[in-house]
């Protein structure tokens, strides 16, 4: 019997709703300030044909990025999950550190090759064309976005019960057949879980593709917080960047449609047997080790040589200050987004309906909102609620929870949709309740999925910037702050220190955790 | 059995969350201790390299503590407006004139002793009286020693917009300095000419960077060959790295390509610290701080009778060089805004 058509019961609506209530407050901020707003400037300033542009830009950005992300991230997961290459662990992790790199650095370092006193040309002579426009954008996007996927799938892809594929060659399939009619519809949820983030990660970015000089509706927002100083049109139009989210995770809803995939019949699970590479696997290895060599050695060479070029008097006592100072913020947010997205992806994946999917939907427009504008809606609600938490640490790790708790929600989601309900209706038939069956059948099952995202929480907090600067302490120093008030400088040498400890830290702490996560 | 696995589950799951919040609260308590009451918020638009040692120098010499908030200019101004009078800020300092302003008219600082900037010289001075410059910067033409020849360098700014240099030039439209600029460019030339010369220049291939700094390291790669910026950043690169290949120089005297900038600081209306500010900007305008700017940061003094660095034009090759201008007459910036919204600059 379906587990859809139930109503969820009502504590875990509840728990599913905290989340949801944290970003209603952001949003009644925006509308409060829209209010503001003098209908005929919002004409000019808003509804004018240059945004339409913006938009386009950043459309064609996005569309570029998720084809490259998924190009890069199908083929690597397959090869690291599926097959029978060496050293799986060791190029998960590096497949994955690309996460631990902050998006400016990226787009620095693919910047730095190029020109005339760029590192190509002091190395070798040759000076090519710096990167710009859409081209360097999607590249510095798609290289530090693409693990987004390459998790969601990783999980997913281990997750396959091997009895469908092995019932299907049974039937006289070929294995290309195999991959494209019963793999990759199992993988339609993660799909579309990393091309949602990564889709709504690109509408708001504006780091990089400042860098690259190519304008995107982003820079709407960014030109009217900081040329006119000014909070009501830039509501308006995060309001506006916050519609496009609610149709695209609506897009994303509507395709993923009933899926159901768990195995119905009665068996074992079992881990699939591993697809032997034979010939092509010169040309797998290749891949992986090109893909590793320009997502996470191109940062490395940058960072390397900027440490060498100048080496700065390294002040070990604080880089780790500012270490501590940044995990002590990121490590609370990531239990804390998992805690929030777990309720939502179970009730999302048992009990879909109206409600889940609003939910779901709710904790996506917290990850889409623009950073300044939920820094300053915190600002706003902390000073009239709760003015002794103002600028207190607390406030800061709410704010990180309620940004990035979607990104935990894919990995669960996928997870809870490959646990079959008929594990804990087994545990009610033998007198358990329904919180004792949860934790004792499905729960561990979820654990790849519940690890896979905190660490994409807490990685993404480690690079985090604009809310650091509104909402941190005064004198509270991550080590991401002191990277960019370095870069803003012109100062690389100096900020090399700090950016490779975010490198160094976050990818410890994605390599610790793949290599614990266990196995089924 | 099995509900024992799961209570232990439970309190395992209890436990692990805990030690992840620990941090949190020990952090908590520390920051919170050395917070002290009597200690000066300062939130800084100017970069912590450059403040830090003023701020060590001041406390050692003062006894006052400075808490200090770094951001951008313009965040840290939406966030003063955002936290209205309920702001924990005592203090100000800016990078540009532009957000100084807008917070001005909005009445968010008090009145500066007048003693403060009394004896400043003529272009530094604002007479509101709610906020005063620390330092001074020069617009100034960079441009590549590779590609540039002697006869190409233009004589005012204005010449840019030939056709000559099309396609060598780069800006940075959202800069604070360079729409500081425009303004300054509107209220001395009048709307309709700098509207002209913004669209020739646009019609001419101007190529749009995020700063200033971006701007230097684009001449560096061979993007362009010219850009207008602030003196400093040049020179900075220069200290880095002497072989950079790029020079920069003043337009002819009294062009407004030579428009002189200033970075400011103010108290904000709320503080009840005012003694300890006021202080502190006193120590902002002092002989030591003064030759700080000058000497590690490569901007001009706005005190009388300190010697601008050595790589500086001196300050009388400045008075000749700068433009006839009121800094209160700057305050017009939405207006340079609209301007350059409707040419689709921004």
């Amino acid at each position: 019997m379906p587990a859809s058509g139930r109503r969820p019961p009502w504590f875990l609506l509840v728990a599913a709703s905290i989340g949801a209530i944290g970003v209603l407050l952001p949003l009644a901020y925006l509308v409060l300030r829209a209010f503001e707003a003098d209908l005929q400037a919002v004409q000019a300033l808003v509804f004018r044909q240059r945004n339409l542009r913006l938009l386009f830009n950043t459309l064609t950005l996005s569309f570029t990025v998720l084809v490259g992300t998924t190009l890069l991230a199908v083929p690597l997961a397959f090869i690291t999950v599926r097959t029978d290459i060496r050293h799986k662990r060791l190029l998960t992790i590096l497949a994955t550190l690309p996460l631990a790199v902050p998006g400016y650095v990226m787009a620095y370092a693919l910047i730095s090759l190029g020109g005339n006193y760029g590192i190509l040309a002091r190395l070798t002579g040759l000076a090519l064309p710096r990167m710009s426009g859409l081209s360097g954008a999607a590249a510095a996007l798609t290289l530090y976005t693409y693990p987004y996927l390459f998790l969601n799938l990783r999980a997913a892809l281990a997750g396959v019960d091997p009895s469908y594929e092995e019932t299907a060659r049974s039937l006289g399939y070929g294995r290309t057949e195999i991959f494209f009619k019963v793999t990759l519809p199992h993988l339609r949820p993660a799909l579309l879980a990393g091309w949602l983030v990564i889709g709504l990660y690109v509408l708001g970015d504006f780091g990089a593709v400042a860098l690259m000089r190519y304008e995107v509706f982003s820079y709407a927002i960014f030109t009217q917080y900081h040329g006119a100083f000014d909070r009501v049109y830039a509501a308006w139009l995060s309001l506006m960047l916050l519609a496009m989210t609610v149709g695209v995770v609506g897009l994303e809803w509507r395709l993923l449609g009933r899926t159901k995939l768990w195995r119905s019949g009665s068996g074992v699970g079992r881990k699939p047997a591993e697809v032997p590479l034979g010939r092509t696997r010169p040309f797998a290895k290749l891949f992986v080790w090109l893909v590793i060599l320009a997502a996470v050695g191109l940062p490395v060479l940058i960072l390397s040589y900027w440490l060498l070029l100048a080496p700065p008097d390294l002040r070990p006592a604080q880089v780790a200050a500012s270490f501590a100072a940044s995990a002590a913020a990121s490590v609370p947010a990531a239990a804390l987004a998992a805690l929030l997205a777990l309720p939502v992806a179970y009730t999302a994946a048992r009990y879909p309906s109206v409600i889940s999917r609003t939910l779901e939907r709710a904790a996506y427009i917290g990850y889409a909102i623009p950073p300044l504008a939920l820094a300053l809606a915190m600002v706003f609600f902390a000073l009239r609620s709760a003015p002794a938490l103002y600028q207190t640490l607390p406030l800061l790790i709410l704010a990180y929870a309620l940004n990035f708790q979607a990104l935990a929600i894919g990995p669960i989601r996928s997870a809870v949709l490959q646990a079959s309900p008929r594990l804990e209706e087994a545990a009610r038939s033998l007198g358990r309740n329904r919180v004792e069956a949860f934790v004792s059948t499905v729960l561990p099952l979820l654990r790849r999925g519940i690890v896979a995202g905190g660490v994409l929480v807490f990685v993404i907090a480690m690079k985090e910037l604009p809310i650091t600067f509104l909402l941190a302490p005064t004198g509270y120093r991550t080590l991401a702050m002191n990277v960019f008030s370095r870069t803003s400088e012109a100062m690389l040498a100096q900020a090399a220190p700090y950016a490779a400890a975010i490198v160094v830290f976050s990818g410890l702490f994605i390599g610790f955790l793949l290599k614990h996560e266990g196995s089924r | 059995m099995q509900s024992y696995n799961i209570a232990k589950r439970l309190r395992l799951a209890a436990a692990a969350l805990l030690l992840a919040f620990s941090p949190a609260a020990v952090f908590e308590a520390l920051a919170a201790g050395g917070r002290e009451a009597d200690a000066l918020t300062l939130y800084s638009g100017r970069g912590e390299a450059l403040v830090d040692p003023l701020i060590e120098r001041f406390e050692e010499e003062t006894g006052i503590k400075v808490n200090v908030r770094y951001g951008g200019t313009a965040e840290l101004a939406v966030l003063l407006q955002e936290e209205g009078s309920r702001t924990p800020a005592d203090l100000f300092w800016a990078q540009d004139a532009g957000a100084l302003g807008a917070l001005s008219t909005a009445d968010r600082f008090r009145e500066l002793p007048e003693d403060l900037y009394a004896d400043l010289p003529a272009i530094y001075r604002s007479r509101t009286g709610s906020w005063v410059a620390t330092s001074g910067r020069a617009r100034v033409l960079v441009y590549s020693n590779e590609r540039v020849e002697e006869g190409e360098r233009p004589s005012s700014v204005f010449d840019l917009a030939d056709e000559r240099y099309a396609g060598r030039f780069g800006w940075a439209p959202t800069n604070g300095s360079f729409q500081a600029f425009v303004t300054a460019m509107r209220v001395v030339h009048g709307d309709d000419r700098t509207a002209d010369w913004l669209e020739a220049m646009d019609e001419g291939g101007a190529l749009r960077y995020r700063n200033n700094t971006a701007l230097v390291e684009a001449i560096g790669a061979g993007e362009i060959d010219f850009a207008i910026t602030n003196n400093y950043y040049l020179l900075r690169f220069l200290a880095d790295d002497p072989d950079y290949p790029a020079s920069q120089m003043f337009f002819e005297g009294g062009d407004i390509g030579n428009l002189v900038n200033v970075a400011g600081v103010a108290i904000l209306a709320e503080s009840d610290r005012r003694e300890q500010a006021v202080e502190f900007v006193r120590f902002l305008l002092s002989r030591w701080s003064q030759e700080f700017f000058t000497g590690e940061i490569y901007e001009y003094p706005v005190l009388e009778g300190v010697e601008p660095n050595a790589q500086l034009e001196t300050f009388e090759t400045l008075l000749e060089a700068s433009p006839e201008l009121d800094l209160d007459a700057m305050e017009d910036l939405d207006g340079t805004l609209a301007l350059l919204r409707e040419l689709g600059l921004l």
